[in-house]
């Protein structure tokens, strides 16, 4: 029988925790598969959040920064605001409150993304969202949804469009010294509103 | 040796440091325990291990927060944690987890610091932002390590450095029409100060009650009362029983007052609340803060004199104990205690000179440049924060212009300082190149600045050249 305490003894015990513990991570068990009904109840649940964020968003450039920027002429919206003590521009109330719910939440997030940023790192960062970006301007009336797999979570990722709502938009995008794209018209897709739903 | 006999040895190794390093801890000697030098930040509450560390659970975020979040908050984090949260930016946050502080401040780790309390390389922005020579060509020909140079951009706090501010700036003169800061006005609103309901404890011929060496008596009676006389709380009707009565019981326990020659600075605070808070955030209070002994020179890092090494920090140690000369607090206290090449400098400098004529009433309040005008600048208190605290009821809280007592809030990175204080008189061009140069901050600006890229020269180039910048 081999000694223990010899080198060889030593190696093959080393060995063999390193093939148990290998043994042990190939055994673990599958994620379970999502059910259709969860997968249906997911994008559910992210065709609804879409509906209140883009009622709040297209409310607040339309009836807030819209108003009383270019029509009243009471206060600017500034990327500034703070400092010029201006309204925030939309996509910045945007992303104000998705900070706000992230730090908050992990069970789903929402961001704002464009293939045309003025902030460049609203830029899509998944190849989901680049696709799913692709998508909504070759068919500027659908949604796009995918599974997405991140840092080890899984996703459903539901991406939306997201289109000039009003004059403020269009102005602002194409003016704007670090806009990419100047030739924005009323109603077209400026980019899309991403919402990741954490699936089980 | 035999089984037993190198046991025995073997146990003595592992029991006696054991032991040893119990005792010590059990005496509160925490420091012994500490794996390396702390920070400059931290090396006056190394002792307190519990502040940041939960036992056998590390540094918590929530701690760094507890004492760093509200000024993190007020400065507009440019990178806060909510920012990484979002699954897409998984890729980089598996690169620099930027949702915790600890992977880029690591403690107790002198030899990974590269820049103050910063130990990643230089080159991590670039991490995130690898486009920004093809989004701003004025970034091409830089280098991955030149980000967070002096003068180009903070990690947390960018509200001096992004092009519009500065652009609004851009042909300012080295020094404006009307160099001022804004003039502080009252640091508390006037109450009533209580009648005396007990005698006081000396008599007409101002001799102490309890004889010169009564307890708490330091002083000679005459001298305090001519140095109040001629006080702000002597102007706004606060007298002797307003800091020296206090009740003889818990609020409300026991009626009556009794008299105290020790003013604890929770009686300051009673009506200077803002002005504790500032100093309890700052070096010179954070020791109080973390529930230790008050800081004194002797245990600071930085150069100090050595005379009175041993004297304790709080309100009267620069204040004084009953003048509460604010032209004495602003200069003389701060170089009675620090003896670096910037604060020995500051006679030989034109900010001095400028304080000198205002005490002289030669020039307008506001135009002198005393220690305390750029180390304790002064800020704006909006109405509605008066109004709340007002509700809620401190005293203290009202619309004016106060002076933040926290003498560290914008001293790294330097042009925090240029936004808050250097901005009223000096055009941002000259300023930011004096902050950069090193030099010239040691020497206290006596002199002028090196020639220096600074962002103001980039902004000035972008906007000469004009949009688009983007294809």
């Amino acid at each position: 029988m081999r000694n223990r305490d010899s080198p060889e003894g030593r190696w093959f015990s080393q060995v063999g925790i390193f093939a148990a513990a290998v043994g042990a991570l190939g055994c673990r068990p599958d994620p379970p598969p999502v059910s259709v009904d969860e997968a249906a109840w997911q994008r559910r649940l992210a065709d609804a959040l879409h509906l209140v964020l883009s009622a709040d968003r297209e409310v607040y450039t339309s009836q807030v920064v819209n108003r009383l920027q270019n029509q009243e002429k009471v206060i600017n919206a500034s990327e500034h605001w703070a400092d010029d003590k201006a309204l925030p521009l939309p996509a910045q109330m945007f992303r104000m409150g998705a900070e706000q719910v992230r730090a908050k939440t992990k069970s789903f997030t929402y961001a704002l993304v464009s293939l045309s940023p003025i902030n460049k790192q609203n830029r899509p960062r998944t190849e989901v969202e680049s696709r799913g970006l692709t998508a909504l301007a070759e068919s500027p009336g659908q949604n796009y949804y995918a599974e997405e797999v991140l840092a080890r979570a899984r996703y459903l990722t539901a991406i939306y469009p997201d289109r000039a709502v009003s004059e403020a938009c269009v102005t602002c995008h194409n003016d704007h010294p670090d806009s990419p794209r100047r030739d924005f018209e009323l109603g077209d897709v400026m980019g899309g509103i991403v919402i990741r739903v954490a699936r089980p | 040796m035999t089984a037993w006999p190198r046991r025995f040895v073997y146990g003595l190794l592992f029991c006696l440091p054991v032991v040893f390093l119990g005792l010590r801890y059990q005496r509160g000697e925490e420091a012994a325990f500490l794996p390396g030098r702390t920070s400059d930040g931290h090396h006056q509450i190394e002792s307190q291990c519990s502040l940041c560390h939960d036992p056998f659970g590390g540094a918590k975020d929530e701690a760094c927060l507890e004492c760093h979040g509200p000024s993190l908050k007020a400065r507009q984090d440019t990178h806060a944690p909510e920012k990484f949260e979002d699954p897409a930016r998984s890729a980089q946050v598996a690169l620099v987890d930027a949702r915790s502080c600890v992977p880029c401040h690591r403690e107790h780790r002198a030899e990974a610091r590269l820049r103050g309390s910063v130990t990643v390389p230089t080159t991590f922005c670039i991490d995130c932002h690898s486009e920004i020579r093809q989004d701003s060509p004025s970034h091409a020909e830089f280098s991955d390590s030149g980000c967070a140079s002096a003068g180009c951009h903070n990690y947390h706090d960018n509200r001096a450095l992004y092009r519009n501010f500065l652009a609004k700036d851009r042909g300012s003169p080295r020094l404006r029409a009307d160099p001022r800061v804004p003039t502080r006005t009252s640091a508390f609103e006037p109450r009533p100060t209580p009648e005396p309901d007990l005698p006081l404890p000396f008599g007409p011929d101002r001799k102490s009650r309890d004889g010169d060496q009564g307890p708490g008596w330091k002083g000679d009676l005459l001298t305090a009362i001519m140095e109040w006389s001629r006080s702000a709380h002597a102007r706004e009707g606060v007298n002797c029983t307003g800091c020296h009565q206090r009740p003889s019981g818990p609020s409300g326990s026991a009626p009556g007052a009794v008299w105290t020659w020790a003013v604890e600075d929770t009686t300051c605070a009673s009506c200077h609340r803002d002005e504790r808070l500032g100093f309890r955030n700052g070096k010179h209070g954070m020791r109080l803060t973390a529930g230790l002994a008050p800081m004194s020179p002797g245990l600071a890092r930085a150069p100090m004199k050595k005379e009175g090494s041993s004297r304790t920090l709080g309100c009267t140690s620069c204040h004084g104990v009953h003048q509460f000369d604010r032209a004495l607090a602003a200069v003389s206290a701060c170089e009675g205690c620090h003896n670096d090449e910037h604060t020995r400098s500051y006679r030989a400098s034109g900010h001095f000179t400028a304080w000198l004529r205002e005490l002289r009433q030669e020039a307008p309040p506001g135009s002198g440049v005393s220690c305390a005008t750029c180390h304790l600048p002064r800020f704006a208190v909006p109405e509605e924060h008066a109004r709340a605290g007002r509700s809620a009821g401190q005293s203290s809280q009202h619309k004016g212009i106060r002076v933040e007592h926290n003498q560290n809030g914008n001293l790294r990175p330097n042009d925090r300082m240029w936004r808050e204080v250097c901005t009223h008189c000096h055009g941002a061009s000259f300023s930011l190149a004096a902050l950069v140069d090193a030099g010239l901050v040691a020497g206290n600006f006596h002199g002028q600045p090196s020639p220096a890229l600074t962002s103001m020269d980039l902004v000035e180039k972008e906007e000469r050249n004009e949009k688009p910048r983007q294809p």
